[in-house]
This record gives C-alpha cells, structure tokens and sequence, in this order.
C-alpha cells in the first residue's frame, strides 16, 4: 500500500522563553566579505606602524581620519603620516558597551587631536587610569604586533 | 506649498516591552486611538497615503516591515513610504507627511512610526545602533553612543565648566513630568541625589542621564486647510520647518564659526570653536530654518513650549544652546536658573521626554508631535487623565529630532488658532 508522503521528524526541538504569548529563540548570523576598498592604504599603514591620514591637495585641509575625497572642495586627497604624538580632545571610560565589547570594560576611548590637522581621531587609551586622564594630555599611538588588519591595530598610551 | 494642519494624534505607551503586541498591533491601536479623537468622523478611506518611520531592520527581524503596517491599519492598496534616520527617523516622518500635504499630492497622510527594541538584550540593542556609526573606524574600537556622547559632553565640560549635577538637575526635571504621562515607560520620581549615585555607564553619564530601550508607537495624522475643516474642530496648524545634517564621524567635525540665530552677535562667540565635538551643528542649521519660516525672532520669547531629543540628559543641555534658548555655554545655568523645568519660563520636555517616556526610535518624534499637539489644543488633562503637565496657555511650540551624533536633527513648529 502506498504510503503518504511526510516530512522527516526534526531531531532537536525549538528553545522557548515563554509559551503564552508564545517566545522562541530566533537565531541570526552572517559573515561579510568586507572591504575597505578604497581606504585599504590605511589598514596596510598599520600594519607598518604608520598612522595615515589623508589631506587635499587643492584646499589643503587635513583629515585625521582619512577620506580620499575632500569633505569641502571635493578635490583628492593624499595620504601622510600623522605626527608621532597626539593629544587628548576628549575621552571617556566605557562601564557598558555594544555586546561584542562587553569583554572589554572598563575601556577608555580617546578622541586625538594633532598638531596642525584639521579633525581628529578615534582610539583606545590604554594605561591610564580614569582620575589622572586629561584634556590636552600628550599621548602617542602604539601598534600591535600582530595585525588584525582592523582600526584595532593602533591605540594610545601617554608619551 | 500650502497650509498644513496637524488634525490628530495617537500613542501606544511606551514599554520596555510588549510582550502581546507586535509592531503592526502597536501601530494599530495608535492609528484607532487617532481616529478615535475625531469622533468617527474621518475614516481610512479619507487618508491618501501614508509615511511610516522605524530604524531598525536588525530589531524587527523583519525587512520591508512598513509594508506589514500598511496592510494591518487597512491602507492598502494607497501608496506608503519608509523613512528612517536613526533618531530623527520620527521627526523627518513628520516632516515628509508634512511635505505629502503641502504640496498638494495628498489631502490627508498619516504619519506613522515605531520600534520593537524588546527583542534583543540590551548589550545586542547597543550594538545594533552602534551600527549607525562609522563600522570601519568608530565602531570597531568599542564606539557606541553612550561613549559617544559621553566624549562630546566631556568635551562641553571642559569649554564651558559643565558640570555633571547639571545634568542631573536635567534627568530629575525629566523624570519627575513623566510621574504625571500615563504613556511613558518609567514613572521615577529621581532626587538629584538618586541621579548622582547611579552607576557610570559612560563617565560622566550615569544610568539616569540615558535613555531607555523601549517598544512603542506613534500616529499622527495632517490635512491640508480644507481637510482640516472637514475633519478636526481644534487643528493645530504646521508653520515653521527645519533641518540640518553633519559628519557621521564626530571626529570629521569642523572648527569654524557659530552659524548665528536672528538673537545673537558674532561677538558673542568670537573665541568660540565650532560645532567641535560639543555642539550639534545640524540642530542649529534646523533652528535657523525653521524660525526664518514660522517668523521666529527669539525662541524665549516666542515660544511658549518645547519638546526636545534628551536621549541623554547632556544633550538636552547642548541642545538648548543650538535652539538659541542661552548663548552656547549657558546650558548649565540656563537648566541651574530652572527655565526649562514646567514652572519656567520655557518648558522643555513636560511629557518627561525620551529620558523617562524611553525612545522606541521610529515612534519617538512622532510621539513628540503627539503631545504638543494636545499641548497646543490644551487636550492634555483629557488624554493624560490628569493636568499636572499641561503648559498653560500654550500657543506656539517647537518639536525637536535628532540623530547619531547629531547627524541629522529635524525642528518642527507648530501654532494653535
């Protein structure tokens, strides 16, 4: 006798946080092939422990976080390196954070200011507790030793 | 472009979650509770098109979900429209409806937004929004907002001696007005002290300086001159817009001159570098818009209420100096004097604003045009239940939206007959 045609039974069942309103766990997960395109000879920078930014050309304006186009006359940008010591415009010490840092905390983040460019970058500071950091304070970027080919591979520590 | 008139709102109450109801049944009891206001006078069928605002793909797990909303509220097959930008999302919602109207394509739009934050803890719902910051060069490093905030306010700080009771004296005000609005999510009667002792999250913002993640939705429906008639007996009429935008990265931000409002003098800012990391150069660039149209000359004395973004208690204070409400600086004192608290001499954020009603994102600058507009119609006391919160003879007021690290900022005002 012929039988029915049926779906195979599953063998692991579904995870339920509550059963009225009825909750499951829906799970969600990707891997990009992400590129930095463009802006690659930055992360290549890193890599030799060299801190890239980029300035116009024509305008003259200098970006600390590189772009290779000018933000005001549009015009190409090239790319320099960033003096070798920095100083502290803002910062701020992390006790929460996005789920993938959570491991981190307590983090410190730094916004860089450099001698004669125009904007200013985004770091870790690393080695200094939260009582002796201060605005205008000298730092210099160290590197890691083995690349993450990530913004990760630079962060800063006092001078 | 032509008139247009806000004829009605609706809000479903914000909630850390909504445990019984998705995006599509929060938007439908805000939609209902709106037609509801207008007595059964306009129907769907009145409505042309709709602008329905939520930022998030990530917390819906569900792309494409306006299309989901326009089939439940029973739009189809009329023409609909996402707009989103991150927290402005709600304000530039408003603004499109605003824009559907004025220029003659439809007669009435419904503006709808909101956001199911509930879905994911609270860590993954940082991150998500995290996301809408530089994922090459800020988000990596651990950049999330309330660092991100955190470091402009640190900044203000140094430039112009802020101090962190400030802020607090901001999250109490805050807090307290929401004791009295049956729509927000936390009732919390602070003491600056309970402000000052919660926990660091990003220093110096503590717990209480930041804004909480919510479920929630919004519905606001705008006519033009003739539909208004038609539909709505009190109408509160649309007259000044703005907007502005600035770098994704703060740290790309320039250091130039203030952009002046009608009220100030290039004097008064002229060791001023701007916007800097602390100060939101698109909320000015959106003040400045919006007060040429509406005839604004100065916001203290021309305007009677304000709902503003207070994600964080600091940018509540920042963003009384972009609106031109104290020269930029002032903000701590402007808040220490106590002119924004509901007693002051300019209200801000009486609903409790997004610090205690909690940001649902999509929902949270439509629930704002919600709100002022009863503030405007003086409908309060009847859709609050009570009328602790209603700014007296309030006549001309402005709403506020803002995004990112004051990537986009929207402001709205709006006037009562």
């Amino acid at each position: 006798m012929p039988t029915e045609p049926r779906l195979p039974e599953i063998e692991r069942g579904t995870e339920v946080f509550a059963v009225d309103p009825l909750t499951v766990r829906a799970h969600f997960e990707v891997d990009y092939v992400h590129s930095y395109k463009q802006d690659t000879p930055f992360f290549h920078g890193l890599a030799k422990r060299q801190l890239l930014g980029s300035h116009c050309a024509k305008c003259h304006y200098k970006f600390a976080t590189p772009r290779v186009r000018c933000m005001y006359c549009g015009g190409e940008t090239e790319w320099f390196e960033l003096p070798a010591e920095g100083r502290v415009h803002s910062w701020t010490v992390c006790y929460f954070a996005a789920q993938e840092f959570l491991k981190d905390v307590p983090f410190t983040l730094v916004l860089v200011e450099f001698e004669g460019v125009d904007t200013l970058f985004l770091s870790r500071l690393v080695g200094v507790e939260r009582a002796d950091v201060r605005i205008g304070m000298k730092i210099k970027p160290k590197f890691r030793r083995k690349a993450t080919w990530s913004v990760r591979d630079v962060y800063f520590v006092r001078t | 472009m032509r008139p247009v008139y806000l004829i009605s709102g609706g809000i479903t109450k914000f909630a850390k979650a909504h445990a019984a109801k998705d995006f599509r049944l929060m938007v439908k009891e805000a939609f209902d509770y709106a037609l509801n206001d207008l007595s059964g006078k306009l129907t769907p069928a009145d409505i042309d098109g709709s602008i329905i605002s939520y930022f998030s793909d990530h917390f819906t797990y569900q792309l494409k979900a306006g299309a989901m909303v326009q089939d439940f509220v029973g739009l189809c097959p009329k023409p609909h429209v996402r707009i989103e930008g991150g927290g402005a999302t709600g304000g530039l919602c408003f603004q499109q409806a605003w824009e559907s109207v004025a220029s003659g394509r439809y007669e009435v739009a419904a503006a709808m937004g909101f956001e199911t934050m509930s879905h994911v803890e609270t860590a993954k719902g940082n991150e998500f929004i995290a996301l809408a910051s530089d994922t090459n060069f800020d988000f990596p490093v651990g950049g999330y907002y309330n660092g991100y905030y955190a470091m402009m306010v640190v900044r203000h700080m140094h430039e112009f001696g802020t101090t962190e009771e400030q802020l607090a004296r901001i999250a109490v005000k805050n807090h307290n007005n929401a004791c009295h609005n049956p729509y927000a999510q936390e009732h919390l009667a602070l003491t600056l002290e309970d402000v000052m002792r919660s926990e660091y999250i990003a220093w110096p913002l503590k717990r209480h300086d930041i804004c909480v993640m919510s479920d929630g939705a919004a519905v606001c429906l705008l006519a033009s001159e003739k539909a208004a008639e038609k539909f709505c007996a009190n109408p509160v009429r649309i007259t000044g817009l703005g907007a502005g935008s600035d770098c994704m990265r703060f740290a790309d931000r320039p250091h130039a001159k203030v952009p002046l409002l009608p009220h100030e003098k290039e004097a008064d800012y002229k060791d001023l570098k701007y916007p800097g990391v602390h100060s939101f150069r698109a909320g000015r660039s959106a003040a400045i818009a919006a007060y040429k149209m509406a005839g604004v000359q100065n916001p203290l004395d021309d305007l009677d209420v304000i709902e503003l973004h207070d994600a964080y208690s600091s940018s509540e204070l920042q963003t009384y100096e972009d609106l031109g409400l104290c020269k930029y600086g002032e903000g701590g004192r402007f808040i220490d004097n106590g002119h924004s608290t509901l007693t002051g001499k300019l209200p801000v954020n009486p609903s409790g604003g997004l610090l205690a009603c909690g940001h649902p994102v999509g929902a949270t600058g439509l629930m704002q045009a919600v709100t002022m507009f009863w503030q405007l119609q003086g409908s309060i006391p009847k859709h609050f239940g009570n009328d602790k919160l209603q700014v007296k003879n309030a006549k001309r007021g402005l709403i506020h939206s803002h995004a990112g690290t004051g990537t986009y900022v929207t402001v709205t005002i709006l006037q009562a007959p």
